[in-house]
């Protein structure tokens, strides 16, 4: 059996999602005896333009980012979307409140124009997706997961509840009744609550669940001091490409 | 040769995507340039109107190898403006996470990044077959430096427990005393670390700079310190735009950075140069044995350097446990009250001295933010260091001429994202 022929692609991200791949260490080199990893510019030379499967670091941000994209697409049977950038925006997001012209005013003055760029938002606003790993960064557990059921030709696993049902596995004290703010009610499992676990409300980095029960969520929050345009910003912090979904 | 025109398209084994263009006609440079054509992120712009106490969250994004001198960076200068001094715990567990990322770049720098090119082959992974071991130890080394970071900081890429003041939550002491016995545990590795990279030959070179980087009377400083420039002597931190001074280009969506002269050095030669007196002795020993003496005009010698700085951040990192599990680690609950203010912190990164500045309002929101980057101001230098380095190297085949340009940009361990985000190389004969 010839082994598939995966690829690694970053577009506007930290790339500490495929960090994380590296992070798998010893589990790593046991990967790569299943697979032929052709192109991973952080960490080799050798590039390959013929892949089955690529994973997706990174959100669009610039124009030309959305004809390599689509190139991707056109080559790759299979692409997973790495990391809250790829998969739901991320921190780039942030940008989209303002205008562009504003956005690359801030940073660059008076050399602006020589600085493309278009509102952030997650590959799949570009092309089909067809798995999400989500997080920021991806846990390497899921990852490793993932790749697995990918490799084995079966669906994988993404859990549909959300990160409370794991933060209770973990007996965590729930932030809220220590008077915190946490999205973990709304957020998508996956990351076992890592942060309630270290004392520290969830971000959202996860995104969504399925069907979360936003008005429960916004009066919790609420509850907490928060004023609704400040739940909506703490929905936004790795979500910012949607805001009317959160309204 | 004399006529050679080179393409380097998205430099590898880096942290982002560059390009390297060079041009000779006649063997005089007719063009030679490192274009950064990562896309542009505009923390600048993301970070306004966010909240005081989250913007740490959003700066930690700007890279995934430096996250938590990041973190630390954004905090200081939240704190600086804020008039807030952390506890001795506090900065004792802040210089401790430090010291894991410094570990875990540095090794991940010169083991699995940079020794590739002298196998002459394209990764680690072609590295696995003949020198499973040397890979193994790197790992080893690398998975300790990331565990410390879980323990200290929550998770290494993008740390949860850093904050504002304080720590969220505190290791248990028991968990720091079991992991000085692992780094004591681990020496025969730094050991062998230390034969592996004498047994590689670093290519010769030399141009001396003008280097900057941190310093601090008490300590090889890290965390923190005044800012010292080896053609200008010390300024305060706050005084940062003093001594640099960014400037833009347009082949590079990062903006370059230059200070007296037209470009400046930072990183752990940089570093080095400045502060080796302060190295812990078995780091001396180390860049003794690695043929490592000050000053190092030789920028290849920044892997070296890296070797040292991992020395010396082991032994430090026992020092700070030490002192941490001497007494009870206290739960610490700082809230600080939002007035409008001003402040800078600047950090070493594994990269080079990393600088946020932040002005937050009455309410707490970010009303100015500005971020300098350690590549951002090695970039001016880089290309210097190659327009030395070509002509000497043209009687050289073409691989090799390649190789050597490739080896020296890398020996600066670019990291592109944070600039804003180098490697393929194709030859064009004229």
């Amino acid at each position: 059996m010839t082994k598939p022929r995966v690829a690694f692609f970053s577009f506007s991200s930290c790339e500490g999602c495929q960090l994380v791949v590296l992070t798998i260490e010893e589990q790593l080199l046991e990967l790569v005896n299943l697979i032929d990893i052709v192109s991973f510019r952080e960490a080799m030379s050798e590039k390959s333009e013929d892949y089955d499967i690529a994973f997706v670091e990174g959100s669009i941000t610039r124009t030309s980012e959305i004809e390599s994209i689509k190139k991707i697409r056109d080559t790759a049977g299979i692409i997973i979307a790495l990391g809250a950038c790829a998969t739901i925006g991320g921190v780039n997001c942030l940008k989209n409140q303002f205008e562009m012209e504003k956005v690359q005013d801030i940073v660059y003055g008076k050399m602006a124009s020589n600085y493309d760029t278009i509102p952030a938002r997650p590959i799949e606003s570009v092309i089909k997706v067809d798995y999400w790993i989500q997080g920021c960064p991806i846990d390497k557990d899921e990852f490793i997961e993932v790749t697995k059921a990918i490799l084995l030709g079966k669906k994988p696993r993404i859990p549909d509840y959300p990160v409370c049902v794991e933060c209770q596995m973990r007996e965590n004290v729930c932030l809220f009744e220590k008077g915190m703010v946490c999205m973990g009610p709304v957020t998508r499992a996956g990351c076992k609550a890592i942060c309630p676990t270290y004392n520290d409300g969830c971000t959202g980095c996860r995104g969504l669940i399925d069907d979360p029960n936003l008005s429960s969520h916004k009066n919790l929050l609420n509850e907490r001091g928060l004023t609704v345009d400040e739940a909506i910003s703490q929905y936004m912090l790795f979500g910012g490409n949607s805001k009317e979904k959160y309204e | 040769m004399h006529d050679f025109h080179v393409g380097i398209e998205h430099i590898t084994r880096v942290e982002g995507h560059g390009n390297i263009i060079i041009d000779v006609k006649e063997g005089k440079i007719r063009e030679l340039r490192m274009d950064i054509v990562e896309s542009p992120r505009f923390f600048e712009a993301m970070a306004l109107g966010r909240s005081y106490k989250e913007v740490a969250h959003i700066t930690s994004r700007i890279c995934g190898i430096c996250a938590v001198t990041h973190t630390t960076t954004s905090i200081k200068a939240i704190e600086a403006a804020l008039g807030f001094e952390p506890s001795a715990q506090t900065i004792r567990l802040r210089k401790l996470l430090l010291n894991a990322e410094f570990i875990q770049s540095h090794i991940l720098h010169v083991y699995f990044l940079t020794a590739p090119d002298f196998f002459r082959v394209g990764s680690v992974f072609g590295m696995v077959k003949d020198n499973k071991e040397v890979v193994l130890r790197g790992m080893r080394i690398k998975t300790i430096a990331n565990e410390l970071c879980a323990l200290v900081g929550g998770r290494h890429i993008h740390p949860i427990t850093l904050k504002i003041g304080c720590f969220s939550k505190n290791p248990e002491s028991k968990d720091l005393a079991a992991f000085k016995k692992r780094i004591e545990d681990l020496w025969p590795d730094i050991e062998e670390t230390v034969k592996f990279f004498k047994g590689l030959k670093t290519p010769e070179f030399e141009r001396e700079t003008e280097y900057i980087s941190l310093t601090n009377p008490e300590e090889y400083a890290l965390y923190d310190g005044n800012i010292k420039s080896s053609d200008n002597g010390e300024i305060e931190p706050s005084d940062y735009l003093d001594t640099v001074k960014e400037f833009m280009v347009t082949h590079s969506t990062s903006k370059h950075a230059r200070s007296n002269r037209d470009s400046y050095m930072v990183g752990a030669l940089a570093r080095f140069n400045n502060n080796c007196d302060q190295l812990h002795p078995k780091a001396k020993e180390v860049a003794e044995e690695l043929g490592l003496k000050p000053p190092c005009y030789n920028s290849y010698m920044n892997n070296v350097a890296q070797v040292v700085e991992t020395v010396h951040c082991f032994e430090d990192s026992i020092r700070l446990i030490d002192d941490l599990i001497s007494g009870d680690l206290k739960d610490e609950k700082i809230e600080l009250i939002p007035k409008t203010g001003h402040g800078v912190g600047a950090t070493e990164a594994p990269r080079g001295t990393l600088y946020h500045e932040h002005k937050i309002d009455d309410n707490g929101k970010i009303t100015y933010a500005n971020y300098i980057i350690p590549t951002g101001q090695n970039l001016s230098n880089i290309e210097n260091d190659l327009r030395t380095l070509v002509p000497n190297i043209l009687d050289q085949p073409k691989d090799d001429i390649i190789l050597n340009i490739e080896m020296l940009v890398r020996a600066y361990d670019p990291c592109i994202s944070c600039a804003t985000h180098l490697m393929k190389v194709k030859f064009i004969n004229e």
